[in-house]
């Protein structure tokens, strides 16, 4: 599998928080080839499952690995004078949005422009001030009389934004939050379907994450497995963002300690990155931890539960940054786990 | 499409040799003589090939287009493989954030990203981002590295691709460097024609940063009239009824009566607009003197010049990605081509 490229065609698909399909297609066909089953659930999760060796006699293990594969977006609210209005699906900084180009999802997907007024116009003062979302508009170059053909209230606007490789092994892109976690789940597939592994692993990738963690409230349920993995992404070290409270970019997937994780686990990934010279880190995270993670600990009865950061610079922007190493080295850490879990660690958990 | 060509050529006032080749290439075979000066200008003659129809017609006609566009400089590589830049020509801080641009003679991709949401406290999201706290991300992780791609003082465009918008009445399409490949292209379609006086063509240089290649070539070519084509400011957003639009896409050619670097010659817009009139082309006039163009070089070179100004609207100026219509562009060929015969009639003095 070459990820790269799985990370462009996955970047490239819309899937705005609750309207995930397009992306579900892409990975859909990235879980198939290692998958004994796969099923998309009420809420639109993608469960992929690639069966363990264990005997039938003894009680059926399983681990559930989740990544979510929405997006932030806009959403249309009104047309005028040929111009949209919007509104936002999930964290976006709207000041980030100027002279961004994005798709209308229409009765035809429609290009169009964040509208920004030139320089030229403005008053002084009005440059020092952020535009407002009231002021912002979507530009499809259409007329008046003719945008109510193409585009209705309710409709979906994604971000528009080509793939790009950049120096070192790093890549940029729209939508790497979290379809760099889609990837890693991906290559951990890949990786298992040529290994001995015990448990059953179900390859989860989640819908409405950025809306409230939606989907793995629904799926882990619905797996109910006996431990899981989320992987999502950590905020990389850059400008104007300290070491205190950002993970090293190209440093390996980041192993997060606190509430949300159970130690055990935390430990034992720890170990097998050491015991195996693997890159990683160690992220501290004092109480919620804004993932699928934090909605999988406590589906049912409580579920053991591990969290994986791939470092990702500029979040929730159109120009999210990773270095493709990180997302290998996240996957190949969850491949080592899983072929270490055996029965012996069912008990020390106290399953 | 030539404009396609031109809006995806890399520009930046003082780096305009990438759009002179497009355009030289475009107009080698409509033109008797070119000549680059030494401030990167293009300058093409197209001789008089049409009979003078009496002694008031003009021999030197000058119509220029800028072909630099507005973008940035690096000004200096950080430790960590991110370059600081400067702004080269007028742009608003607030568009810069998480775009894509490409840095120097080769390229090199590279991303201005901003810090995540997540980590921004509320009351600093009420504020515009520091433009000088923002760098170029081009994927080196020390200042070694980085130096190995780029080097002080490579420019930097956005990296934006020209494209048509199907199916819109507006004919849209969008690019970056609208203001003036519009203008450029236009251009380059006169050429194709046939006058009664020698058309001197001058794709201009370094407008964006002081209207200063037009200055020199307006010195040397010493015309007797000149025109000014632009892609300038639509500003024809929603917003209060009380604020003028400039001008509207898809309202045809627009003809000013003056803007904030020059006043146009009367005649010349009469003239103008008399040749709309009378050929049902469709024309607006700007509204408001906002923007500057070559024209306020021009029309103060030596003893003066007669100069006007004939602009394709464009939505978003000086921003990554613009728009145009291509109807408005179509028009803009037809009017500034049609006055040109008007005026081999000569100018009312």
């Amino acid at each position: 599998m070459e990820t790269i490229q799985l990370l462009r065609e996955l970047s490239q698909a819309s899937g705005v928080s609750g309207y995930e399909e397009p992306v579900r297609a892409v990975a859909y066909k990235a879980f198939e080839p290692y998958a004994h089953t796969l099923r998309t659930d009420t809420l639109g999760n993608l469960i992929a499952l690639q069966k363990g060796t264990q005997s039938k006699g003894a009680k059926r293990r399983s681990i559930m690995l989740a990544a979510h594969m929405d997006e932030i977006g806009l959403m249309v609210t009104g047309m005028e004078e040929g111009f949209i209005r919007f509104t936002r699906v999930g964290g976006v900084d709207t000041r980030t949005i100027l002279g961004q180009e994005v798709v209308v999802h229409g009765a035809r997907p429609l290009p169009g422009i964040v509208a920004s007024r030139p320089p030229h116009v403005l008053s002084p003062g009005e440059q020092e001030k952020p535009v407002p979302l009231d002021k912002l508009f979507v530009d499809g170059g259409l007329s008046a009389e003719g945008i109510a053909d193409v585009v209705r209230v309710g409709d979906l606007i994604t971000m528009r934004r080509d793939f790009l490789e950049l120096a070192e092994g790093y890549v940029s892109g729209k939508a790497f939050d979290d379809r760099t976690g889609v990837v890693s789940l991906a290559l951990t597939l890949e990786a298992l379907s040529a290994m001995h592994h015990e448990w059953d692993v179900y390859a989860v990738a989640t819908t409405q994450e950025e809306v409230g963690l939606r989907g793995a409230i629904a799926s882990a349920y619905g797996v109910a497995p006996d431990i899981a993995i989320a992987v999502d992404v950590g905020f990389g070290a850059q400008q104007g963002v300290g070491d205190t409270e950002s993970v090293a970019m190209d440093g390996g997937p980041a192993i997060a300690r606190g509430p949300n994780i159970h130690p055990v686990l935390c430990e034992r990934l720890v170990a097998l990155a050491k015991d195996n010279e693997l890159p990683h880190q160690i992220e501290v995270i004092s109480g919620a931890t804004g993932t699928d993670a934090w909605a999988i600990q406590v589906a049912r009865e409580g579920i053991p539960t591990a969290l994986l950061s791939i470092p990702l610079r500029y979040m929730h922007t159109t120009v999210e940054t990773v270095c493709i190493r990180d997302i290998q080295r996240t996957a190949r850490l969850m491949a080592l786990f899983i072929t270490s879990l055996n029965e012996d660690l069912a008990i020390a958990l106290g399953l | 499409m030539l404009l396609q060509e031109l809006s995806d050529a890399r520009g930046v006032s003082g780096n305009e040799a990438a759009v002179r080749e497009v355009i030289l290439g475009a107009v080698k075979d409509h033109v008797d003589e070119q000549r680059v000066d030494t401030l990167g200008n293009l300058i093409c003659l197209r001789k008089a090939r049409r009979q003078a129809q009496g002694e008031r017609c003009p021999h030197r006609v000058m119509v220029a287009a800028h072909m630099d566009e507005i973008g940035f400089i690096v000004t200096g590589v950080n430790g960590d493989g991110t370059l600081r830049f400067g702004k080269v020509g007028g742009i608003d801080d607030r568009i810069l954030l998480s775009k894509q641009v490409l840095v120097g003679q080769d390229s090199v991709p590279g991303v201005i990203g901003y810090r995540p949401i997540h980590l921004i406290p509320r009351a600093e999201r009420e504020r515009v981002a520091e433009a000088s706290k923002l760098v170029i991300d081009i994927g080196a992780t020390n200042k070694g590295g980085a130096e190995k791609l780029v080097k002080l003082g490579d420019y930097v465009s956005f990296r934006t691709t020209f494209e048509v918008f199907g199916e819109s009445e507006l004919r849209a399409a969008k690019g970056k460097a609208f203001d003036d490949r519009a203008g450029c292209a236009v251009l380059t379609e006169l050429l194709k024609e046939d006058y009664a006086f020698d058309l001197y063509a001058a794709f201009t240089a370094q407008e964006e940063v002081g209207l200063r290649g037009a200055k020199v070539a307006a010195y040397a070519i010493n015309p007797e009239v000149a025109l000014i084509l632009e892609g300038t400011v639509c500003d024809d957003l929603p917003k209060k009824k009380d604020l003028s639009p400039v001008t509207e896409v898809g309202k045809g050619p627009v003809i000013s009566f003056m803007d904030r670097s020059f006043i146009a010659d009367r005649r010349l817009v009469k003239l103008l607009l008399d040749t709309a009139t009378r050929l049902g082309i469709p024309h607006q006039l700007k509204q408001g003197a906002v923007g500057g163009t070559d024209a306020g070089a021009i029309h103060l070179t030596r003893e003066g010049v007669p100069s006007a100004v004939v602009s394709v609207p464009v939505r978003y100026i000086h921003a990554p990605v613009s728009l145009l219509s291509l109807s408005d562009l179509d028009h803009t060929v037809h009017l500034v081509r049609e006055a040109l015969h008007t005026l081999e009639g000569g100018l009312e003095s």
